[in-house]
């Protein structure tokens, strides 16, 4: 089985955000750079599956020069290939975009399965994993927290609002990787020599045949007006005197000053 | 305007949310000068569509087809798309809900539309709608317009935007949708419910969470018991989830859901900066911890420096009793 991870280079979820200058982004000069975390998940199916059934697991990125470190991670963890996805004209796009791109490169890469995080962390679009399937022209299950593969039959669990669905798909098709799926290894010292060692190849925006009128800036949806951090929360009160008087005064509060309950 | 909005069903009954969602496309069409349609899928959800009309929708398409009975995006979307089609839709609406969120990509893509996830707040800037949602699970808001008069489509927060009675015209117009069962691709075979029926924190409108504070799973017994007291769901932070303490479906977070009740508690949270991104924009919080410097009683409405093993059973008892008052 064939298996492409879709990746992403984020900023890890200790970062705490500023806004630059020109109040329409955010300065993420001094966070540390990660695999988004739902990814994790995405390549470790991807290697488990592989160490199952056989076959190639390639990692695929949008991105920079800085964001070979994750596809390096994805390496390192045992996926054989990588490919980044890079151009000046993939700068400044939206989900859609991005969308486009990895659906291009997966055109170019044989797969029978594209696994991807959930959400990148950041963004929060949740949209690229689902948007590149419907572009492939395959079905997409997403959030899913447990996967069984019989032949070319997927049983996939995704996560509802108080339950679980279970949704059947047939391969090729594209699965969104929910945390409870499975426990991300760490890469070995090992993997990490092995992954220096490992070709990452970079395409363009001509390598893909894409219309660069439809990536970027060029083709994003909507601009962005402000950028703004949320207000700060007005000063609380700590209660203080014995802990069961503490606990009615609470009870108070929240009936009267607050009318929560 | 034009505003075609997706009313998601589920077991024959409209969500909440999805009313929430028509009632912010009727302020928009209203600004607009424009009209609302809505559309549902499903089987046997006729007597649903005129309860449409009353938050606003003066076309209800109506996808009343046994194809429709399980939701599968492959279908949904070719329904909804048509929909879209046949209204002649500027703006698409959806909630972002479990569905809402696996859908509107799909549509967005099939009518090669741009889509906006997640948003919590709009306002007009003359006739354009300009719409703000949070990113990095909140720690940031982006406010953002559509360019140059294309359609586009929009997702919004549940339990944000208030749902308002206004009644639109309510023509019922049976959906031509076009969908065969070759079609379908990915197919819903059964829904587990969670143990107990519990609600979701993403739903709930209190949310009760534990920490690393809890010691152990056993203890998370207190917490049930406070949130059935309450009505609410039952929370936790990653610590106690890595911990397994907890399933991850409860983990509120920059790696779990992001919530905004009207009512938190956190229990034996100290506050990491992926907790607060979660849940940071509740509107009244209650932190209780025994550290005095733990950052949760930056964000907290009300704090109490204590033992949570003390706090837990006493608050419960209080309120049982408040709520046996009446």
């Amino acid at each position: 089985m064939n298996i492409l991870v879709f990746v992403k280079h984020v900023p890890d979820t200790e970062t705490r955000v500023k806004v630059a200058p020109d109040g329409l982004r955010l300065d993420l000069s001094e966070a540390n750079w990660v695999m988004s975390p739902y990814d994790e998940y995405a390549v470790e199916e991807a290697l488990k599956l592989k160490e199952k059934l056989g076959g190639e697991v390639t990692a695929v990125t949008v991105g920079n020069e800085e964001s070979v470190k994750t596809l390096r991670t994805a390496l390192a963890m045992g996926a054989d290939k990588a490919v980044l996805c890079a151009d000046v004209a993939f700068e400044g796009g939206d989900a859609a975009g991005t969308a486009r791109i990895l659906a291009a490169a997966a055109r170019k890469l044989p797969f029978d399965l594209i696994l991807a995080g959930k959400h990148g962390v950041g963004d929060d679009n949740q949209q690229v994993g689902s948007l590149a399937a419907q572009f492939l022209g395959i079905p997409a299950v997403t959030v899913v927290t447990g996967l069984e593969v019989n032949g070319q039959e997927l049983v996939c669990k995704r996560e509802i609002e108080g339950g679980t669905e279970v949704v059947v798909a047939a391969t090729p098709a594209l699965i969104t990787c929910q945390k409870g799926l499975n426990e991300p290894r760490y890469p070995s010292l090992k993997g990490i020599m092995a992954a220096k060692k490992k070709e990452v190849a970079t395409w363009k925006a001509a390598d893909l045949g894409l219309d660069p009128g439809t990536v970027g800036a060029a083709g994003a949806a909507f601009e962005v007006r402000r950028m703004e951090l949320p207000p700060p929360r007005p000063a609380g009160k700590v209660l203080s005197g014995e802990l069961p008087d503490q606990v009615k005064e609470l009870v108070r509060l929240l009936r009267e000053e607050a009318r929560a309950i | 305007m034009k505003v075609l909005v997706f009313a998601e069903q589920r077991g024959g009954k409209i969500k909440k949310a999805s009313l929430e969602a028509l009632s912010a496309g009727r302020q928009i069409a209203d600004a607009t000068s424009g009209s609302v349609a809505a559309v549902v899928l499903g089987l046997g959800i006729g007597a649903e569509a005129p309860g449409l009309a009353r938050f606003g929708a003066d076309t209800i398409y109506v996808g009343d087809d046994a194809i429709f009975e399980k939701y599968c995006a492959d279908v949904y979307g070719l329904g909804v798309g048509k929909a879209a089609q046949v209204f002649g839709a500027d703006v698409l609406l959806f909630s972002a809900t479990a569905m809402g969120k696996d859908l509107a990509p799909r549509v967005a893509a099939r009518l090669d539309i741009g889509l906006l996830s997640d948003v919590t707040a709009f306002a007009l800037d003359g006739s354009v709608p300009v719409f703000t949602r949070p990113i990095y699970s909140g720690k940031a808001f982006s406010t953002v317009a559509p360019k140059g008069g294309k359609p586009f489509a929009v997702s919004l927060r549940p339990n944000v935007f208030p749902a308002v009675e206004k009644a639109g015209a309510g023509q019922v117009v049976p959906l031509e949708h076009g969908a065969s069962p070759a079609d379908v691709k990915a197919v819903v075979k059964e829904i587990l419910t969670a143990e107990g029926g519990l609600l979701d924190v993403a739903e709930a409108n209190i949310i009760v969470s534990g920490g690393r504070g809890m010691k152990g799973p056993e203890h998370f017994r207190i917490l049930e018991d406070l949130a059935k007291v309450l009505g609410g769901a039952v929370g936790a932070s990653r610590a106690a989830v890595d911990s397994g303490w907890i399933g991850h479906s409860h983990q509120v977070g920059q790696t779990g859901k992001v919530v905004s009740p009207a009512l938190y508690f956190a229990f034996g949270i100290s506050g990491a900066i992926q907790h607060l991104a979660g849940m940071s924009s509740s509107k009244v919080i209650v932190a209780v911890n025994k550290d005095p410097e733990a950052p949760i009683f930056k964000v907290a409405t009300y704090g109490i420096v204590g033992d949570l093993f003390e706090v837990v059973p006493l608050l419960t008892q209080a309120i049982q009793e408040l709520k046996a008052k009446g």
